[in-house]
């Protein structure tokens, strides 16, 4: 069982090469620099968004209602650029992660203080924060002539030749990355996640745990409110609406059990990497882009239902076997 | 919230609450509008939550068995386009409203075949069903609409008892009789109730829990195509994106009405009098124009309070003791 776990990012990257080789051999453009281009700043966004939303799944939450979150954060940083049209970028992206902090915190605030379902929770304030864009912009839209340059021109900016937009998710991925692997608190929120009432016994706080989550989940829906506002250049109140689905999709398919505790973050990339090529790919083999939606349920349908032959039966043995002497074992 | 035996108890029940604040809905709409009041508007505002209140019954079951069904929306939108398709094809009224109970069925079906057999927490299940069955939806309509429909098909959802009561109305307050008895007068509403409380007991007690899982999923799913039929026939139209935020909408409906989001408790009473909180205030909201968007920031509210507010109440409750002892 153990082994299948080890190998599943193995597998799972074998799977999105030969779906690349597919796709390549039937529509040779997809690998052409343009059509890679917009398939690395499409992937950036929903990896970065995937790992973000792997934190909450990891301590067995989940947040719904970071798209929402994007969607305020986008528009309040759009109509700021309207009516400051010189406004730096620096200043843009502080206020950006502001509004995302507190957006975030007060989801933590209920999950982690008041310890209602995280479920509950960002259900409510996904309909909320969304209702909030409305009020915010009175349902009108903020159209591409109505931002400021530098607010637009930063996140599609290039540096040897990637957009400024992959180089952040990168940085932040790998900032994730280092946290989940390599630094104590990391560590805690598997531990939490796979065990909560052995982790509340090794003294791992639930509630701060659980508001650092939700605040990271927060921070990184309002950055990427304003990246994704940026590089399409458009606000309105419905913007990336069921983008949660994909996030969660991404984590499915890349073996974050749903239950907590389990979950790397190469597997996530890779999970967004086989849904931003299915995605990307469907126009170009001349499917219609009504599919999306099917294909990722069933995608999601399918991970979850071999994701959960790999978890049945462990974490039952506490000790090695054979390192338990037998005297001790027949106890 | 039970604290049987005081004088007092009665004023605490979560349905007494309701009583109130649904009193003070139906006040503030009658002194905000003068048409509130008016016995045909009120009759005809049912229409607007008739159909969605039918599927708040059989998720209310769903929830009190510890689950959740996120797409019971997406369901909605499946059994429409299967009777769009189907009116196409020339079926009458009757039979387009059995096929679509019967597609909301098998849907359901689906969903607690997966989550009873593969042991995978219903949220994710039905997350990704969720995408499927709206996303079949998609693939069958794209950006168009089924809009032709027998002539006497408006009739399921227009249509009214002594020109004044709707049918729809009619057929939901039959169903709230008969889960209610379900609930609280049968063998399996208590087999529900034990499970609901405490899974592995009631297994091992010989509840089938699985079973009663599967089913009560199904029963959400046919309750999904009895309530499209009658929202397909009031509007008259299928759209791919029909019935948008429903499942939150509902599920709001269910915990407001005092059912635990943990499972195990909860009276079909208290759901019952959230559904007309809901319906009175989505009314008054709607006479005094205010946007439908407003309507989701509201019920997010209300979800969000309705489940803060008596933990809020008891963690004040015992920072005072502690006070007090101290």
């Amino acid at each position: 069982m153990n082994k299948f776990h080890f190998n599943r990012d193995a597998i799972l990257g074998f799977i999105v090469a030969s779906l690349l080789v597919l796709i390549a051999l039937r529509a040779p453009v997809f690998l052409s620099a343009g059509s890679l281009d917009t398939l690395v700043t499409d992937g950036a966004l929903l990896g970065m968004m995937a790992v973000a939303q792997m934190l909450p799944i990891l301590t067995g939450g989940i947040d719904l209602s970071m798209p929402a979150n994007m969607a305020f954060t986008g528009m309040a940083t759009a109509l700021l650029s309207k009516a400051h049209p010189t406004m730096p970028v620096l200043l843009t992206v502080a206020i950006a992660l502001g509004i995302g902090l507190v957006l975030g915190a007060f989801n933590g605030a209920f999950i982690a203080y008041l310890g209602i379902p995280p479920i509950v929770v960002t259900l409510g304030t996904m309909s909320i924060f969304r209702g909030a864009v409305f009020i915010l912009s009175r349902g009108a839209w903020v159209n591409a002539q109505d931002f400021g340059k530098p607010y637009l021109a930063f996140p599609m900016g290039r540096l040897l030749g990637l957009t400024h937009i992959a180089w952040i998710s990168a940085l932040i991925i790998a900032a994730a990355y280092v946290f989940l692997n390599h630094m104590k608190k990391g560590r805690d929120l598997y531990a939490l996640g796979g065990n909560p009432s052995a982790a509340k016994y090794v003294g791992i706080n639930s509630t701060h745990n659980k508001m650092l989550v939700y605040v990271i989940t927060g921070l990184a829906s309002g950055l990427c409110g304003y990246l994704w506002v940026a590089r399409y250049a458009i606000a309105y109140t419905e913007i990336a609406m069921g983008f949660e689905l994909q996030t969660i999709a991404a984590c499915v398919i890349g073996g974050v059990s749903i239950t907590g505790g389990r979950g790397t973050i190469p597997g996530v990339l890779l999970g967004a990497a086989f849904l931003v090529i299915i995605f990307n790919a469907l126009p170009i083999i001349n499917v219609s882009p009504f599919w999306q939606m099917a294909i990722s349920g069933a995608v999601v349908l399918a991970a979850v239902i071999l994701n959960s032959r790999s978890e049945r039966s462990q974490g039952k043995v506490i000790l090695e076997p054979n390192r338990v002497p037998a005297a001790k074992v027949a106890l | 919230m039970k604290s049987g035996g005081s004088r007092w108890a009665f004023a605490k029940r979560w349905e007494t609450i309701l009583v109130l604040i649904l009193l003070a809905i139906c006040i503030i709409n009658s002194m905000a509008s003068p048409y509130f009041l008016n016995p045909h508007n009120l009759f005809d505002s049912t229409q607007s939550f008739s159909e969605k209140a039918l599927i708040v019954l059989s998720m209310t079951l769903v929830i009190i068995g510890r689950d959740i069904d996120l797409s019971v929306a997406a369901n909605v939108a499946l059994c429409s386009t299967a009777m769009g398709w189907l009116a196409l094809h020339g079926l009458s009224t009757s039979s387009l409203l059995v096929a679509s109970i019967l597609v909301g069925t098998v849907a359901g079906m689906f969903n607690g075949f997966v989550i009873t057999w593969f042991k995978v927490p219903a949220i994710v299940v039905t997350i990704g069903t969720l995408s499927l069955f709206r996303g079949i939806a998609y693939i069958v309509l794209g950006d168009h609409a089924f809009t032709s429909y027998p002539a006497n098909f408006w009739e399921l959802g227009q249509g009214y008892l002594f020109g004044m009561i709707p049918y729809e109305f009619l057929v939901f307050l039959g169903f709230a009789v008969i889960f209610y008895v379900l609930l609280h007068r049968t063998i399996i509403g208590r087999n529900l109730f034990a499970y609901g409380n405490n899974p592995d007991a009631a297994l091992y007690s010989g509840i089938q829990v699985n079973a009663y899982r599967f089913w009560f999923f199904t029963l959400n799913g046919a309750m999904c195509g009895l309530a499209a039929a009658f929202l397909t026939s009031r509007i008259g139209a299928t759209r791919p994106n029909m019935a948008l935020g429903w499942d939150m909408e509902t599920i709001a409906m269910v915990v407001l009405g005092g059912v635990s989001i943990m499972g195990g408790s909860g009276t079909m009473l208290g759901v019952l009098l959230s559904v007309f909180v809901m319906g009175m205030l989505t009314f008054g909201l709607g006479l005094v124009n205010i946007p439908g968007i407003m309507m989701t920031v509201v019920v997010g509210c209300l979800l969000i309070g309705a489940i803060a507010s008596p933990i809020l109440v008891k963690k004040f409750a015992d920072w005072k003791r502690e006070r007090v002892g101290i």
